[in-house]
C-alpha cells in the first residue's frame, strides 16, 4: 500500500474532472511534499475547490490517479480519510445538536478515545469552549467555522485540507488559525489550503501553486520572495471565464 | 464490534435529531392515521369487511406515509451538507448506509407504534400478537433498506418528492404483498404455518435488499 512515494503528501497524475461539458481539471499533475504548507491560488473556476474536494474524497476524478502519503485514494479510501482532516466551504454540522454533541458524534465515527479530554483541548485551541453546549444553529458563521476546524483537527490528521478557512473569521480567529498552521508545520504535518487573501497566504506558505484553467500554471517554493510573479500569474486569467469550481 | 458501534452512532444521532425536531415521525404517523380514518368513513366496516380490507389499508397507509418520512430524513442530511461530513470520516460507505437505514427503521417503527393501536380500534381487529410483531419487523426492515437507498438517489433531484415514490413503491410491492397477506392470515386467526411462505418472502426480500442497497449506496454518494 505505501510505496516509495511516501515522502509525498500528494501525488496527482493526469487528473481530469468535468462537470457535464465544463472541464474543471484538465490533466493536472501535482506533487506536494510532506511537512509543508501549500497554498493553492487561482481565480474563481480555476479548480482549487474541486481539487480539494477530490483530495477529501468527496468528488471522484474522471481519469488520472491520486495518491496521498503513498496510498492510492481510489483503493484505500478509509485509510486516506483517517489521516486527512478537512474544512471545506460549508461547516457541515448538525444545527440542532450542540457543539459538544457534534464533536462527540464525529469522535465516534473516527473511533477516538479519551473524547472528553480531546474535546476540551481542541475547543480551547480554536477558542470555542464557552460555546460547547450551544446548539450549532444559534452560533454565528465564524463560530461554526471554528467548530468545523475543531472537528478536522480532532483526530490529529497528518494532512489538513482547508478551503478558504479564513472566510467568516475575525482577525483574532485568523491569527489563531495561523498559529495552528504553524504548529502543524513544525510537527512535520502537511497543510494544503486555498484562499483569496493572497498576500497573507504567501507570508505563511512554504509553497504556492497557481492553478490556471484546470492545470498547474506556476509553482513557487519561495512564495514570500516570488510574490510579484505569483500575483501576476494569479491575476492573468481572463475574468470573463470565471465560474464557481 | 467497531462497525456496529458506528452504525449505532449514526442511527442514534438521527434519533436524537428526530426527538428535537419531530419532523419524520409526526409526518409518517399523521399521514398513515389520515389514511386509516378516511377508509373508515369510505367503507362499511362490519367485521367481515374489516378483516377483508383492513390489512391492505394498514400497509398501503404505512407505505405511502413512509415515503414522506424517508424523503425528509435524507433531505435534512443534504440541506446541512452533513452527508459530506459523514463521507469525510474514515469509515466505509456501507456503514453510513446501514446507520441511515437504522435511523429510518426507528422512525417508521415508532410511527407504527402509534398507528397500529389506532388501526386495531378503528377496524376492531385483534393485532397485538407475536405474528404481528414479526410482520411489522420484517416489513419495516425492508422499507428502510429500500427507502434509504432510493432516498439517497433522489435527494439531489429537483423533483425528489415525486421521484422517491416512483422508485420506492414498485420495488417494495412484493414486500407489501407479503405484509398484507400475512396480516390477513393473522386477523383470520390462522396459524404460523399458513403465513410461513409470506414471511419467508419478506425475509428473502430483506436480506437481498440490505446487501444490494449497501453495495449500490457506495457508488451513488460521490459526484
Amino acid at each position: 500500500m505505501v510505496s516509495q512515494a511516501t515522502q509525498l503528501a500528494v501525488k496527482a497524475e493526469a487528473v481530469v474532472k468535468n462537470f457535464g461539458e465544463t472541464a474543471v481539471l484538465r490533466g493536472l499533475n501535482l506533487e506536494l511534499p510532506t511537512g509543508e504548507v501549500t497554498v493553492l491560488l487561482g481565480t474563481n473556476g480555476a479548480g482549487k475547490s474541486t481539487l480539494l474536494r477530490i483530495l477529501a474524497m468527496l468528488t471522484q476524478v474522471d481519469s488520472g490517479s491520486i495518491s496521498m502519503r503513498g496510498a492510492d485514494i481510489a483503493q484505500h479510501g478509509p485509510t486516506v480519510r483517517s489521516f486527512t482532516g478537512s474544512v471545506l466551504h460549508s461547516p457541515m454540522l448538525y444545527g440542532d445538536m450542540s457543539v459538544r454533541e457534534n464533536l462527540m458524534f464525529f469522535a465516534e465515527l473516527y473511533r477516538l478515545e479519551n473524547v472528553d479530554y480531546l474535546i476540551a483541548t481542541i475547543t480551547a485551541k480554536v477558542g470555542i469552549e464557552p460555546r460547547l453546549d450551544h446548539r450549532i444553529r444559534t452560533l454565528s458563521h465564524g463560530f461554526q467555522k471554528r467548530v468545523a476546524l475543531a472537528r478536522a483537527l480532532m483526530h490529529a490528521p497528518q494532512l489538513l485540507l482547508l478551503d478558504e478557512p479564513e472566510s467568516g473569521l475575525d482577525s483574532r480567529s485568523v491569527a489563531r488559525l495561523d498559529q495552528i498552521i504553524d504548529e502543524y508545520r513544525s510537527q512535520g504535518r502537511t497543510v494544503i489550503m486555498t484562499t483569496h487573501i493572497v498576500e497573507h497566504a504567501l507570508e505563511i506558505a512554504d509553497r504556492a501553486v497557481v492553478l490556471n484553467n484546470g492545470t498547474v500554471g506556476l509553482t513557487s517554493t519561495n512564495p514570500s520572495q516570488d510574490k510579484a510573479e505569483i500575483i501576476a500569474a494569479y491575476t492573468s486569467r481572463d475574468e470573463s471565464e470565471e465560474g464557481s469550481y | 464490534m467497531g462497525s456496529l458501534s458506528i452504525i449505532w452512532a449514526i442511527g442514534r444521532k438521527d434519533l436524537l435529531l428526530e426527538i428535537r425536531n419531530k419532523d419524520v415521525v409526526v409526518a409518517v404517523a399523521g399521514f398513515a392515521l389520515l389514511v386509516l380514518v378516511i377508509f373508515t368513513f369510505a367503507i362499511d366496516l362490519n367485521q367481515d369487511n374489516a378483516k377483508l380490507v383492513g390489512p391492505g389499508v394498514l400497509w398501503a397507509g404505512i407505505a405511502f406515509a413512509g415515503v414522506t418520512g424517508l424523503n425528509r430524513a435524507f433531505a435534512l442530511e443534504v440541506e446541512g451538507d452533513t452527508l459530506e461530513a459523514l463521507m469525510l470520516a474514515p469509515i466505509s460507505r456501507d456503514l453510513i448506509y446501514l446507520g441511515k437505514a437504522l435511523g429510518n427503521f426507528l422512525f417508521i417503527a415508532i410511527a407504527q407504534i402509534i398507528v397500529i393501536p389506532v388501526f386495531a380500534v378503528l377496524f376492531n381487529l385483534v393485532v397485538f400478537r407475536w405474528e404481528m410483531l414479526a410482520i411489522v419487523l420484517l416489513t419495516t426492515i425492508g422499507f428502510s433498506a429500500v427507502g434509504t437507498l432510493f432516498a439517497a438517489m433522489s435527494v439531489r433531484v429537483r423533483a425528489r418528492e415525486v421521484m422517491l415514490p416512483l422508485l420506492f413503491l414498485p420495488v417494495v410491492t412484493p414486500l407489501l404483498m407479503a405484509a398484507v397477506e400475512s396480516t390477513s392470515h393473522m386477523v383470520y386467526g390462522r396459524s404460523w404455518s399458513d403465513m410461513a411462505q409470506w414471511l419467508q418472502l419478506a425475509v428473502a426480500f430483506d436480506v437481498a435488499f440490505v446487501v444490494i442497497s449497501a453495495f449500490i449506496f457506495q457508488h451513488i454518494l460521490e459526484d
